[in-house]
């Protein structure tokens, strides 16, 4: 057989909706294949398990040439959210899971979720404001060592 | 293509041991390809979840994915994980004699 991947470690950086499911589907994904894997949530990231935002995060319409939609167009207000409800009923009928749910069963599936301790320090975030899936708050050092031995993929 | 014997017949199977016929399978190869897939001895739970792949293949003509497992099968998804803990989909579907989930789910 040829050489196989055994772990990996996905750091999740962005806050929006399109930064936000690669990473959860290539954590599943992963889980799925019995790979072992972790999530680290750092920056804007940490909104997909900060329990006041979670529910909400949305597709980014401005600063996003992928819409192709005209900045102007993309910054009016509810524009964001008309487009996150379409991709969202969309992923519905694809039995892609919304966020909340996602991580619950990723975190079901044994996957590590953590967050990034610099960045809870900034936002001033402490373990009582991210769900309950977070198994911890860990430095870099601590994901380096978490990571070992495996793939890192940066989102 | 090769092939497996399981329970004394043999069948076709893929590169990644998944049939090729899943009309060729019977329960009475479920243990012998469990054994081969690195599972031990098949309990109730494992029989649930093959049983519930097999009649989602018949269905639908795929087998379930890993969110339809947890929410239909009786078994969730953290105990599926520890009865399959290489991949509860892929696992089970192997060992139920289907092929393998394309879903990336």
């Amino acid at each position: 057989m040829t050489e196989s991947i055994e772990k990996v470690s996905i750091i999740v950086s962005k806050g929006s909706l399109e930064g936000v499911y690669p990473a959860l589907i290539m954590a599943n994904g992963a889980r799925a294949e019995g790979i072992e894997a972790n999530l680290f949530f750092t920056f804007f990231g940490l909104d997909a398990v900060n329990k006041r935002r979670y529910e909400d995060v949305k597709v980014a319409t401005v600063g996003n040439p992928g819409l192709h939609l005209s900045t102007l167009v993309g910054g009016l207000p509810g524009v964001s959210a008309v487009l996150t409800r379409v991709l969202e009923k969309k992923m519905d009928r694809l039995d892609i899971p919304p966020i909340p749910e996602f991580l619950q069963m990723i975190a079901d599936t044994g996957a590590g979720l953590y967050g990034c301790k610099a960045s809870c320090d900034l936002f001033d975030l402490t373990k009582d404001d991210l769900i309950d899936q977070v198994k911890d708050i860990i430095t870099v050092g601590e994901f380096y060592e978490l990571a070992a031995g495996g793939q890192i993929i940066f989102t | 293509m090769p092939s497996a014997t399981y329970a004394g017949r043999q069948v076709t199977v893929n590169d990644e041991g998944f049939f090729e016929h899943p009309d060729e399978w019977t329960e009475a190869m479920a243990p012998e390809i469990a054994t081969s897939a690195g599972i031990g001895q098949l309990g109730e739970d494992h029989w649930r979840v093959i049983k519930f792949m097999r009649a989602q293949y018949e269905q639908t003509g795929a087998g379930p994915t890993v969110r339809l497992l947890g929410r239909s099968s009786g078994v969730s998804v953290k105990e599926l994980y520890e009865l399959f803990p290489k991949g509860p989909a892929k696992l089970a579907a192997k060992i139920a004699g289907i092929p393998k989930p394309r879903g990336c789910i």
